[in-house]
Protein backbone atom coordinates (compact mmCIF):
# COMPACT_ATOMS: atom_id res chain seq x y z
CA UNK A 1 0.00 0.00 0.00
CA UNK A 2 1.55 3.64 -0.85
CA UNK A 3 2.13 5.87 1.88
CA UNK A 4 3.78 8.84 2.53
CA UNK A 5 7.10 9.98 3.63
CA UNK A 6 6.52 11.31 7.51
CA UNK A 7 5.12 7.66 7.67
CA UNK A 8 8.09 6.04 6.32
CA UNK A 9 10.46 7.69 8.33
CA UNK A 10 8.34 7.02 11.55
CA UNK A 11 8.31 3.45 10.84
CA UNK A 12 11.56 3.08 10.18
CA UNK A 13 12.26 4.75 13.71
CA UNK A 14 9.69 3.09 15.35
CA UNK A 15 11.36 -0.47 14.03
CA UNK A 16 8.10 -1.17 12.49
CA UNK A 17 7.18 -2.29 9.12
CA UNK A 18 4.60 0.49 8.66
CA UNK A 19 2.34 3.11 10.87
CA UNK A 20 -0.52 4.64 10.21
CA UNK A 21 -2.05 8.23 11.13
CA UNK A 22 -3.03 8.50 14.75
CA UNK A 23 -1.49 5.42 15.64
CA UNK A 24 1.13 5.99 18.90
CA UNK A 25 4.88 5.13 18.17
CA UNK A 26 8.12 5.08 20.09
CA UNK A 27 10.93 6.24 17.94
CA UNK A 28 14.57 6.08 18.08
CA UNK A 29 16.06 9.70 18.25
CA UNK A 30 18.68 9.89 15.04
CA UNK A 31 19.52 13.32 16.09
CA UNK A 32 18.94 15.84 19.11
CA UNK A 33 19.49 19.48 18.74
CA UNK A 34 20.02 21.27 21.94
CA UNK A 35 20.49 24.58 22.24
CA UNK A 36 21.53 27.21 25.41
CA UNK A 37 17.75 28.18 26.26
CA UNK A 38 16.10 25.22 26.72
CA UNK A 39 19.32 22.62 26.96
CA UNK A 40 21.72 22.17 29.48
CA UNK A 41 20.55 24.83 31.71
CA UNK A 42 17.52 22.94 32.19
CA UNK A 43 18.23 19.42 31.30
CA UNK A 44 21.61 19.05 32.96
CA UNK A 45 19.26 19.07 37.18
CA UNK A 46 17.40 16.63 35.35
CA UNK A 47 19.54 14.13 34.04
CA UNK A 48 21.22 14.22 37.82
CA UNK A 49 18.27 13.88 39.63
CA UNK A 50 17.51 10.85 37.36
CA UNK A 51 21.15 9.93 38.29
CA UNK A 52 22.09 9.58 34.13
CA UNK A 53 23.92 10.62 31.64
CA UNK A 54 23.89 11.60 28.00
CA UNK A 55 22.45 8.43 26.07
CA UNK A 56 24.70 9.12 22.62
CA UNK A 57 26.78 12.37 22.77
CA UNK A 58 27.54 11.31 18.83
CA UNK A 59 23.97 11.88 18.10
CA UNK A 60 23.33 15.34 20.07
CA UNK A 61 24.12 18.63 18.32
CA UNK A 62 24.60 21.19 20.25
CA UNK A 63 24.37 25.21 20.05
CA UNK A 64 24.47 28.53 21.78
CA UNK A 65 22.31 30.75 20.29
CA UNK A 66 19.99 32.35 22.48
CA UNK A 67 21.66 33.87 25.01
CA UNK A 68 24.99 34.77 22.71
CA UNK A 69 27.01 37.07 23.52
CA UNK A 70 26.38 36.98 27.32
CA UNK A 71 25.04 40.51 28.53
CA UNK A 72 24.78 40.30 31.90
CA UNK A 73 26.01 37.49 35.18
CA UNK A 74 22.52 35.32 34.07
CA UNK A 75 23.25 35.27 30.36
CA UNK A 76 27.15 34.76 31.55
CA UNK A 77 25.68 31.61 33.69
CA UNK A 78 23.31 30.15 31.10
CA UNK A 79 26.43 29.88 28.12
CA UNK A 80 28.95 28.66 31.12
CA UNK A 81 26.55 26.13 31.87
CA UNK A 82 26.40 24.93 28.17
CA UNK A 83 30.09 24.62 27.41
CA UNK A 84 30.31 22.85 30.99
CA UNK A 85 27.80 20.25 29.44
CA UNK A 86 29.65 19.62 26.19
CA UNK A 87 32.80 19.12 27.85
CA UNK A 88 31.50 16.94 30.69
CA UNK A 89 29.55 14.42 28.10
CA UNK A 90 31.95 14.71 25.65
CA UNK A 91 29.22 16.15 22.73
CA UNK A 92 32.19 17.02 19.87
CA UNK A 93 28.87 18.66 18.00
CA UNK A 94 29.25 21.71 20.40
CA UNK A 95 28.75 24.82 18.33
CA UNK A 96 29.43 27.89 20.85
CA UNK A 97 28.87 30.98 19.51
CA UNK A 98 28.46 30.08 16.09
CA UNK A 99 25.26 30.92 14.87
CA UNK A 100 21.71 29.58 15.23
CA UNK A 101 21.30 25.67 15.72
CA UNK A 102 18.52 25.82 12.99
CA UNK A 103 21.07 27.25 10.42
CA UNK A 104 23.75 25.08 11.44
CA UNK A 105 22.52 21.90 11.49
CA UNK A 106 21.94 22.70 7.43
CA UNK A 107 25.44 24.56 7.30
CA UNK A 108 27.64 21.65 8.92
CA UNK A 109 25.74 18.85 6.94
CA UNK A 110 24.23 17.47 10.03
CA UNK A 111 21.34 16.41 8.80
CA UNK A 112 20.23 13.79 5.76
CA UNK A 113 17.10 12.48 4.22
CA UNK A 114 15.51 9.57 6.39
CA UNK A 115 16.68 11.10 9.44
CA UNK A 116 14.43 10.96 12.58
CA UNK A 117 15.35 14.26 14.65
CA UNK A 118 14.20 16.19 17.75
CA UNK A 119 15.25 19.72 18.63
CA UNK A 120 14.29 21.59 21.92
CA UNK A 121 13.03 24.53 20.17
CA UNK A 122 9.61 24.58 18.36
CA UNK A 123 11.62 26.20 15.04
CA UNK A 124 13.31 22.64 14.94
CA UNK A 125 10.66 21.89 12.12
CA UNK A 126 13.40 24.11 9.93
CA UNK A 127 15.39 20.71 9.45
CA UNK A 128 12.68 19.15 7.71
CA UNK A 129 13.94 20.77 4.30
CA UNK A 130 16.54 18.61 4.34
CA UNK A 131 13.62 15.75 3.70
CA UNK A 132 14.01 14.47 7.74
CA UNK A 133 10.91 14.20 9.91
CA UNK A 134 12.37 16.60 12.49
CA UNK A 135 9.93 18.38 15.06
CA UNK A 136 10.37 20.78 18.68
CA UNK A 137 10.13 19.45 21.86
CA UNK A 138 9.90 21.14 25.79
CA UNK A 139 12.83 20.87 27.58
CA UNK A 140 11.57 18.27 29.80
CA UNK A 141 10.71 15.86 27.04
CA UNK A 142 13.98 16.67 25.81
CA UNK A 143 15.87 15.79 28.93
CA UNK A 144 13.84 12.34 28.41
CA UNK A 145 15.37 12.02 24.64
CA UNK A 146 19.11 12.95 26.05
CA UNK A 147 18.43 10.10 28.94
CA UNK A 148 16.53 7.46 26.49
CA UNK A 149 17.40 7.98 23.09
CA UNK A 150 13.35 7.70 22.73
CA UNK A 151 10.22 9.90 22.12
CA UNK A 152 6.77 8.81 21.66
CA UNK A 153 4.89 10.58 18.65
CA UNK A 154 1.62 10.60 17.49
CA UNK A 155 1.47 9.65 13.69
CA UNK A 156 0.52 12.62 11.82
CA UNK A 157 -1.85 13.23 8.89
CA UNK A 158 0.21 14.27 6.12
CA UNK A 159 -1.53 17.49 3.94
CA UNK A 160 0.09 17.91 0.77
CA UNK A 161 1.07 21.64 0.11
CA UNK A 162 1.72 22.23 -3.77
CA UNK A 163 3.12 25.60 -5.19
CA UNK A 164 3.43 25.68 -8.96
CA UNK A 165 4.77 28.76 -11.22
CA UNK A 166 7.48 30.93 -11.07
CA UNK A 167 7.58 33.71 -8.22
CA UNK A 168 6.64 37.59 -9.73
CA UNK A 169 9.58 40.03 -8.78
CA UNK A 170 10.43 40.45 -4.73
CA UNK A 171 8.63 37.61 -3.62
CA UNK A 172 9.74 34.59 -1.99
CA UNK A 173 9.66 31.88 0.22
CA UNK A 174 8.61 33.98 3.48
CA UNK A 175 5.64 35.24 1.11
CA UNK A 176 4.22 31.95 0.88
CA UNK A 177 4.68 31.14 4.23
CA UNK A 178 2.83 34.61 5.66
CA UNK A 179 -0.05 33.58 2.88
CA UNK A 180 -0.20 30.23 4.31
CA UNK A 181 -0.70 31.44 8.07
CA UNK A 182 -3.63 33.19 7.09
CA UNK A 183 -4.91 30.48 4.18
CA UNK A 184 -4.60 27.37 6.78
CA UNK A 185 -4.52 28.69 9.98
CA UNK A 186 -2.32 28.52 12.58
CA UNK A 187 -4.09 25.48 14.00
CA UNK A 188 -2.72 22.65 11.73
CA UNK A 189 -1.73 19.83 14.92
CA UNK A 190 -1.71 16.25 14.29
CA UNK A 191 -0.11 17.32 10.44
CA UNK A 192 2.80 16.83 8.85
CA UNK A 193 2.93 19.93 5.99
CA UNK A 194 4.64 18.30 2.99
CA UNK A 195 5.62 21.00 0.71
CA UNK A 196 5.93 20.21 -2.88
CA UNK A 197 5.19 21.07 -6.82
CA UNK A 198 7.64 23.02 -9.35
CA UNK A 199 7.81 26.47 -7.21
CA UNK A 200 9.12 24.09 -4.19
CA UNK A 201 11.30 22.03 -6.57
CA UNK A 202 13.21 25.35 -8.11
CA UNK A 203 13.69 26.81 -4.30
CA UNK A 204 17.15 26.65 -2.74
CA UNK A 205 17.56 24.65 0.69
CA UNK A 206 18.08 28.06 2.22
CA UNK A 207 14.48 29.15 0.94
CA UNK A 208 13.01 25.30 1.65
CA UNK A 209 14.26 26.09 5.15
CA UNK A 210 11.78 28.77 5.77
CA UNK A 211 8.74 26.90 4.41
CA UNK A 212 9.28 24.15 7.18
CA UNK A 213 10.68 26.67 9.95
CA UNK A 214 7.36 28.20 10.01
CA UNK A 215 5.60 24.97 9.75
CA UNK A 216 5.66 26.01 13.65
CA UNK A 217 3.39 28.87 12.99
CA UNK A 218 1.31 27.11 10.89
CA UNK A 219 0.94 24.61 14.11
CA UNK A 220 1.81 21.68 12.07
CA UNK A 221 3.53 18.28 13.96
CA UNK A 222 6.56 19.80 11.60
CA UNK A 223 7.46 20.29 7.71
CA UNK A 224 8.85 18.39 5.33
CA UNK A 225 10.43 18.48 1.93
CA UNK A 226 11.42 15.39 -0.15
CA UNK A 227 14.90 15.50 -1.18
CA UNK A 228 15.90 15.78 -4.54
CA UNK A 229 19.53 16.92 -6.39
CA UNK A 230 18.79 20.36 -4.53
CA UNK A 231 19.28 18.33 -1.36
CA UNK A 232 22.15 16.49 -2.13
CA UNK A 233 24.18 19.06 -3.32
CA UNK A 234 23.46 21.27 -0.57
CA UNK A 235 24.95 18.10 1.87
CA UNK A 236 27.57 17.67 -0.45
CA UNK A 237 28.40 21.58 -0.43
CA UNK A 238 28.16 20.78 3.55
CA UNK A 239 31.23 18.08 3.18
CA UNK A 240 28.54 15.61 3.88
CA UNK A 241 28.16 12.16 1.25
CA UNK A 242 24.81 11.72 0.44
CA UNK A 243 23.28 7.97 1.12
CA UNK A 244 23.20 6.12 -1.72
CA UNK A 245 19.08 5.85 -0.93
CA UNK A 246 19.07 9.35 -0.20
CA UNK A 247 16.17 9.74 -2.95
CA UNK A 248 14.60 6.64 -2.09
CA UNK A 249 12.73 8.60 0.71
CA UNK A 250 9.54 10.38 -0.69
CA UNK A 251 6.06 9.89 -0.67
CA UNK A 252 4.76 7.48 -2.94
CA UNK A 253 2.66 8.92 -5.64
CA UNK A 254 -0.45 7.75 -4.89
CA UNK A 255 -0.27 7.89 -0.88
CA UNK A 256 -3.46 8.63 1.16
CA UNK A 257 -3.30 12.23 2.55
CA UNK A 258 -5.21 14.15 4.61
CA UNK A 259 -6.23 17.27 2.51
CA UNK A 260 -3.67 18.58 -0.81
CA UNK A 261 -3.57 22.03 -1.52
CA UNK A 262 -2.35 23.73 -4.63
CA UNK A 263 -1.45 26.90 -5.23
CA UNK A 264 -0.17 29.59 -7.56
CA UNK A 265 3.45 31.21 -7.13
CA UNK A 266 2.47 33.50 -10.07
CA UNK A 267 0.32 35.89 -9.08
CA UNK A 268 1.36 35.83 -5.54
CA UNK A 269 2.04 39.45 -3.81
CA UNK A 270 4.69 40.55 -1.46
CA UNK A 271 2.93 39.71 2.03
CA UNK A 272 2.72 41.53 5.19
CA UNK A 273 1.39 40.55 8.38
CA UNK A 274 0.13 42.80 10.87
CA UNK A 275 0.13 42.53 14.55
CA UNK A 276 -0.28 40.61 16.23
CA UNK A 277 0.08 37.36 14.73
CA UNK A 278 1.57 35.69 11.93
CA UNK A 279 -2.12 34.57 10.22
CA UNK A 280 -2.70 38.22 10.17
CA UNK A 281 -1.31 38.92 6.89
CA UNK A 282 -2.28 40.36 3.57
CA UNK A 283 -0.56 41.59 0.20
CA UNK A 284 1.81 44.67 1.61
CA UNK A 285 -0.32 47.17 -0.65
CA UNK A 286 -3.13 46.26 2.12
CA UNK A 287 -1.69 47.31 5.11
CA UNK A 288 -1.67 51.25 4.22
CA UNK A 289 0.60 53.77 5.57
CA UNK A 290 2.65 52.77 8.43
CA UNK A 291 5.95 54.79 9.76
CA UNK A 292 8.56 52.23 10.68
CA UNK A 293 11.19 52.67 13.99
CA UNK A 294 12.81 49.67 13.22
CA UNK A 295 13.36 46.89 10.10
CA UNK A 296 14.98 43.76 11.68
CA UNK A 297 17.06 41.00 9.89
CA UNK A 298 17.47 38.29 12.17
CA UNK A 299 16.52 34.97 13.71
CA UNK A 300 16.91 31.64 11.78
CA UNK A 301 14.15 32.22 9.52
CA UNK A 302 15.51 35.92 8.07
CA UNK A 303 19.02 36.45 8.51
CA UNK A 304 20.72 33.74 6.44
CA UNK A 305 23.36 34.75 3.62
CA UNK A 306 20.49 34.62 0.85
CA UNK A 307 18.59 36.82 3.19
CA UNK A 308 21.28 39.50 3.94
CA UNK A 309 21.81 38.94 -0.31
CA UNK A 310 17.85 39.75 -0.75
CA UNK A 311 18.22 42.67 1.56
CA UNK A 312 21.50 44.03 -0.27
CA UNK A 313 19.82 43.90 -3.36
CA UNK A 314 17.55 46.47 -2.22
CA UNK A 315 19.86 48.18 -0.31
CA UNK A 316 22.65 48.99 -3.00
CA UNK A 317 23.21 52.80 -3.27
CA UNK A 318 20.56 53.14 -1.20
CA UNK A 319 20.26 54.79 2.37
CA UNK A 320 17.95 53.99 5.37
CA UNK A 321 15.18 56.82 6.10
CA UNK A 322 16.05 58.94 8.28
CA UNK A 323 14.00 58.53 11.74
CA UNK A 324 14.23 54.67 11.04
CA UNK A 325 16.75 52.32 12.05
CA UNK A 326 17.70 49.16 10.62
CA UNK A 327 19.36 46.32 12.53
CA UNK A 328 21.05 43.04 11.27
CA UNK A 329 21.66 39.90 13.03
CA UNK A 330 23.03 37.32 10.38
CA UNK A 331 22.03 34.37 11.65
CA UNK A 332 25.58 32.33 11.91
CA UNK A 333 29.05 33.71 11.87
CA UNK A 334 29.76 31.80 8.47
CA UNK A 335 26.44 33.42 7.02
CA UNK A 336 28.23 36.68 8.06
CA UNK A 337 31.95 35.49 6.55
CA UNK A 338 30.40 35.15 3.42
CA UNK A 339 28.46 38.48 3.51
CA UNK A 340 31.93 40.08 4.36
CA UNK A 341 33.38 38.32 1.60
CA UNK A 342 30.80 38.87 -1.66
CA UNK A 343 30.54 42.27 -0.41
CA UNK A 344 26.50 42.45 1.09
CA UNK A 345 27.86 42.90 4.43
CA UNK A 346 29.37 46.35 3.02
CA UNK A 347 26.42 47.13 0.93
CA UNK A 348 24.11 46.94 3.93
CA UNK A 349 26.35 49.05 6.76
CA UNK A 350 27.02 51.53 3.33
CA UNK A 351 23.16 52.03 3.63
CA UNK A 352 23.30 52.56 7.11
CA UNK A 353 22.27 48.90 8.45
CA UNK A 354 23.48 48.69 12.15
CA UNK A 355 25.58 45.01 12.61
CA UNK A 356 24.28 43.31 15.60
CA UNK A 357 25.87 39.93 17.05
CA UNK A 358 25.20 36.32 15.64
CA UNK A 359 22.26 34.59 17.50
CA UNK A 360 18.63 34.56 17.88
CA UNK A 361 18.56 38.72 19.73
CA UNK A 362 15.70 40.50 19.41
CA UNK A 363 13.30 37.75 17.21
CA UNK A 364 12.38 36.93 21.18
CA UNK A 365 13.46 39.72 23.42
CA UNK A 366 16.36 37.85 24.40
CA UNK A 367 19.15 40.25 22.76
CA UNK A 368 19.69 43.29 21.30
CA UNK A 369 17.38 45.59 19.56
CA UNK A 370 14.67 44.49 22.02
CA UNK A 371 11.51 47.34 21.13
CA UNK A 372 10.14 49.75 23.43
CA UNK A 373 6.50 51.19 23.61
CA UNK A 374 4.35 51.47 20.71
CA UNK A 375 7.29 51.51 18.88
CA UNK A 376 6.55 49.78 15.24
CA UNK A 377 8.68 47.29 14.16
CA UNK A 378 8.64 45.52 10.20
CA UNK A 379 10.82 42.14 10.53
CA UNK A 380 12.12 39.33 8.90
CA UNK A 381 11.50 36.99 12.08
CA UNK A 382 8.77 34.21 12.01
CA UNK A 383 6.64 35.27 15.41
CA UNK A 384 4.63 38.82 15.69
CA UNK A 385 3.13 38.03 19.26
CA UNK A 386 2.32 40.68 21.20
CA UNK A 387 5.43 41.59 23.78
CA UNK A 388 7.46 39.04 21.39
CA UNK A 389 10.24 41.52 20.83
CA UNK A 390 10.10 43.56 23.80
CA UNK A 391 7.35 45.88 25.33
CA UNK A 392 3.33 44.75 25.17
CA UNK A 393 2.33 47.81 23.06
CA UNK A 394 4.83 47.42 19.93
CA UNK A 395 3.98 46.72 16.86
CA UNK A 396 5.78 44.04 14.91
CA UNK A 397 4.77 43.49 11.45
CA UNK A 398 6.52 40.32 9.64
CA UNK A 399 7.83 40.30 5.78
CA UNK A 400 10.34 38.97 3.61
CA UNK A 401 13.72 40.38 4.25
CA UNK A 402 13.02 42.14 0.76
CA UNK A 403 10.05 44.20 2.14
CA UNK A 404 11.98 44.68 5.54
CA UNK A 405 14.79 46.44 3.32
CA UNK A 406 12.60 48.32 1.35
CA UNK A 407 10.46 49.73 4.25
CA UNK A 408 14.05 50.52 5.80
CA UNK A 409 14.30 52.83 2.81
CA UNK A 410 11.34 54.45 2.77
CA UNK A 411 10.52 54.40 6.47
CA UNK A 412 7.03 53.50 6.27
CA UNK A 413 6.30 49.76 5.26
CA UNK A 414 6.91 49.46 1.27
CA UNK A 415 6.27 47.18 -1.71
CA UNK A 416 9.82 45.71 -2.80
CA UNK A 417 8.88 45.53 -6.31
CA UNK A 418 9.52 49.33 -6.46
CA UNK A 419 13.16 48.88 -5.53
CA UNK A 420 14.13 45.77 -8.03
CA UNK A 421 14.84 45.95 -11.44
CA UNK B 1 -6.04 11.29 40.05
CA UNK B 2 -7.66 13.78 42.21
CA UNK B 3 -10.44 15.40 41.65
CA UNK B 4 -10.27 19.17 40.84
CA UNK B 5 -12.21 22.12 41.73
CA UNK B 6 -11.46 25.94 41.05
CA UNK B 7 -12.61 29.03 39.51
CA UNK B 8 -12.43 29.39 35.98
CA UNK B 9 -10.00 31.96 34.33
CA UNK B 10 -11.37 32.46 30.63
CA UNK B 11 -9.02 33.79 27.70
CA UNK B 12 -9.76 33.85 24.33
CA UNK B 13 -7.96 31.73 21.01
CA UNK B 14 -4.58 31.89 20.67
CA UNK B 15 -3.31 32.83 23.86
CA UNK B 16 0.45 32.08 23.10
CA UNK B 17 3.29 30.92 25.36
CA UNK B 18 5.39 34.59 24.48
CA UNK B 19 2.29 35.58 26.61
CA UNK B 20 2.70 32.91 29.34
CA UNK B 21 6.94 33.15 29.82
CA UNK B 22 7.61 36.54 28.13
CA UNK B 23 11.14 36.96 27.17
CA UNK B 24 11.90 39.46 28.66
CA UNK B 25 11.89 38.02 31.72
CA UNK B 26 13.01 34.65 30.18
CA UNK B 27 16.74 35.01 32.44
CA UNK B 28 15.02 35.75 35.96
CA UNK B 29 13.59 32.96 38.30
CA UNK B 30 10.44 31.02 37.80
CA UNK B 31 9.18 33.38 40.60
CA UNK B 32 9.57 36.79 39.10
CA UNK B 33 8.87 35.40 35.33
CA UNK B 34 5.55 33.61 36.54
CA UNK B 35 4.27 37.51 37.61
CA UNK B 36 4.05 38.64 34.18
CA UNK B 37 2.49 35.20 33.06
CA UNK B 38 -0.85 36.31 31.05
CA UNK B 39 0.16 39.99 31.14
CA UNK B 40 -0.16 41.31 28.15
CA UNK B 41 -3.69 39.89 27.70
CA UNK B 42 -4.98 39.75 31.43
CA UNK B 43 -2.60 41.84 33.64
CA UNK B 44 -5.08 41.06 36.60
CA UNK B 45 -4.63 37.19 36.25
CA UNK B 46 -1.10 36.39 37.84
CA UNK B 47 -1.60 38.62 41.09
CA UNK B 48 -5.01 37.41 41.08
CA UNK B 49 -5.45 33.74 40.53
CA UNK B 50 -5.66 31.36 43.56
CA UNK B 51 -3.57 27.95 43.91
CA UNK B 52 -6.45 25.29 42.41
CA UNK B 53 -8.22 27.48 39.77
CA UNK B 54 -8.20 26.52 36.14
CA UNK B 55 -7.59 28.28 32.92
CA UNK B 56 -10.46 27.97 30.42
CA UNK B 57 -9.42 28.87 26.51
CA UNK B 58 -10.87 29.11 22.97
CA UNK B 59 -8.64 27.73 20.26
CA UNK B 60 -4.87 26.78 20.05
CA UNK B 61 -4.05 27.29 23.56
CA UNK B 62 -0.57 27.52 23.93
CA UNK B 63 0.33 28.14 20.01
CA UNK B 64 4.25 29.24 19.59
CA UNK B 65 7.33 28.35 21.18
CA UNK B 66 8.54 25.07 22.86
CA UNK B 67 9.70 26.76 26.10
CA UNK B 68 8.26 24.87 28.95
CA UNK B 69 8.25 28.17 31.20
CA UNK B 70 4.79 28.19 29.71
CA UNK B 71 3.31 25.69 31.05
CA UNK B 72 5.95 26.19 34.04
CA UNK B 73 4.46 29.64 34.91
CA UNK B 74 1.04 28.22 35.27
CA UNK B 75 1.91 25.33 37.33
CA UNK B 76 3.82 27.83 39.78
CA UNK B 77 0.87 30.03 39.91
CA UNK B 78 -1.09 26.71 41.18
CA UNK B 79 -3.50 26.88 37.99
CA UNK B 80 -4.81 23.23 39.01
CA UNK B 81 -5.88 22.28 34.90
CA UNK B 82 -6.19 24.21 31.50
CA UNK B 83 -9.27 23.00 29.38
CA UNK B 84 -9.31 24.91 26.05
CA UNK B 85 -11.02 23.82 22.61
CA UNK B 86 -7.53 23.21 21.48
CA UNK B 87 -3.87 23.61 22.39
CA UNK B 88 -0.77 24.16 20.80
CA UNK B 89 0.96 20.96 19.98
CA UNK B 90 4.20 21.27 22.10
CA UNK B 91 2.81 23.26 24.88
CA UNK B 92 -0.03 20.28 25.06
CA UNK B 93 3.12 18.05 25.81
CA UNK B 94 4.88 20.29 27.75
CA UNK B 95 2.12 20.59 30.26
CA UNK B 96 1.27 16.97 30.25
CA UNK B 97 4.75 16.09 31.23
CA UNK B 98 4.66 18.64 33.91
CA UNK B 99 2.00 16.41 35.35
CA UNK B 100 -0.75 19.90 34.36
CA UNK B 101 -3.55 18.55 33.23
CA UNK B 102 -4.79 19.63 29.71
CA UNK B 103 -7.91 18.52 28.61
CA UNK B 104 -9.69 19.35 24.70
CA UNK B 105 -13.26 21.13 25.96
CA UNK B 106 -14.99 22.30 23.19
CA UNK B 107 -17.73 24.17 25.10
CA UNK B 108 -15.12 26.31 26.96
CA UNK B 109 -17.31 29.37 25.53
CA UNK B 110 -19.84 28.68 28.01
CA UNK B 111 -17.88 28.95 30.92
CA UNK B 112 -17.90 32.65 32.84
CA UNK B 113 -15.32 34.02 34.66
CA UNK B 114 -15.28 32.84 37.91
CA UNK B 115 -17.60 30.01 37.23
CA UNK B 116 -16.76 27.02 40.01
CA UNK B 117 -15.82 24.07 37.90
CA UNK B 118 -15.25 20.42 39.18
CA UNK B 119 -12.68 18.58 36.79
CA UNK B 120 -11.95 14.96 37.14
CA UNK B 121 -9.54 14.83 34.19
CA UNK B 122 -8.95 10.44 34.16
CA UNK B 123 -12.65 10.42 33.22
CA UNK B 124 -12.70 13.51 31.46
CA UNK B 125 -15.99 15.22 33.37
CA UNK B 126 -16.32 18.65 34.13
CA UNK B 127 -19.23 20.31 35.96
CA UNK B 128 -19.78 23.81 36.18
CA UNK B 129 -21.49 24.57 39.63
CA UNK B 130 -22.86 27.65 38.62
CA UNK B 131 -24.67 26.69 35.32
CA UNK B 132 -25.25 23.22 36.73
CA UNK B 133 -23.93 21.93 33.31
CA UNK B 134 -22.22 18.43 33.29
CA UNK B 135 -19.70 18.17 30.07
CA UNK B 136 -18.18 14.91 29.36
CA UNK B 137 -15.03 15.10 27.08
CA UNK B 138 -12.23 12.65 25.99
CA UNK B 139 -9.81 12.39 29.52
CA UNK B 140 -6.21 12.46 29.68
CA UNK B 141 -4.97 9.78 26.24
CA UNK B 142 -4.40 6.52 27.76
CA UNK B 143 -0.79 6.14 26.22
CA UNK B 144 -0.06 8.78 28.84
CA UNK B 145 -1.95 7.66 31.48
CA UNK B 146 0.32 6.06 33.41
CA UNK B 147 3.23 9.08 33.02
CA UNK B 148 0.49 12.04 34.44
CA UNK B 149 -0.53 9.63 37.11
CA UNK B 150 2.80 9.28 38.57
CA UNK B 151 2.88 12.75 38.22
CA UNK B 152 4.63 13.72 34.95
CA UNK B 153 7.57 12.63 33.19
CA UNK B 154 10.19 12.74 35.34
CA UNK B 155 8.83 10.70 37.91
CA UNK B 156 7.60 8.03 35.26
CA UNK B 157 11.42 8.03 33.65
CA UNK B 158 12.50 7.47 37.40
CA UNK B 159 10.30 5.16 37.68
CA UNK B 160 11.43 3.20 34.38
CA UNK B 161 15.35 3.69 34.19
CA UNK B 162 15.46 2.31 38.25
CA UNK B 163 13.46 -0.81 37.18
CA UNK B 164 16.10 -0.75 34.45
CA UNK B 165 19.05 -0.32 35.85
CA UNK B 166 17.84 -3.09 38.86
Amino acid sequence: MPWTLAEKILARAAGQARVTPGEIVTCRVDLALLLDSGGPRRIWPRLRELGVGVWDPDRVVLCSDHFTPAVDAESAAILKITREFASEFGIRRFFDMRGIGHVLLAEEGLLEPGMFAVGGDSHSSMGGAFGCFMAGFGAIEMTGVVATGEIWIQVPDTVRVNWSGRFGRGVVAKDIVLFLCRELGMENSGRVLEYGGDTVRHMSIWERMVLTNMAAELGAETGIVAADEVTLDALRAAGRQPAPDALDWRSDDDAACAAVHEFTATDLLPQVAAPHSPANSGPVGAVGDVPVDQAYLGACVGAKLSDLRMAAEVLKDRKVARGTRLLVAPASTRAMTEAAADGTLATLTAAGAYLLPTGCGACAALGAGVLGEDEVCISSTNRNFRGRMGANSAQVYLASPYTVAASAVAGRIADPREFLR
Amino acid sequence: MKLLEGRAWVFGDDVNTDVMAPGLWFKSPMAEMARHCMEAVDPAFAAGVRPGDIVVAGRNFGVGSAREQAALALAHLGVAAVLAVSFGRIFYRNALNFGLPALVFPASSSVTAGDLLRVDPVAGRIENTRSGNLHVVNGIPSHLMAMVEAGGLMPWLKRRLGKESV
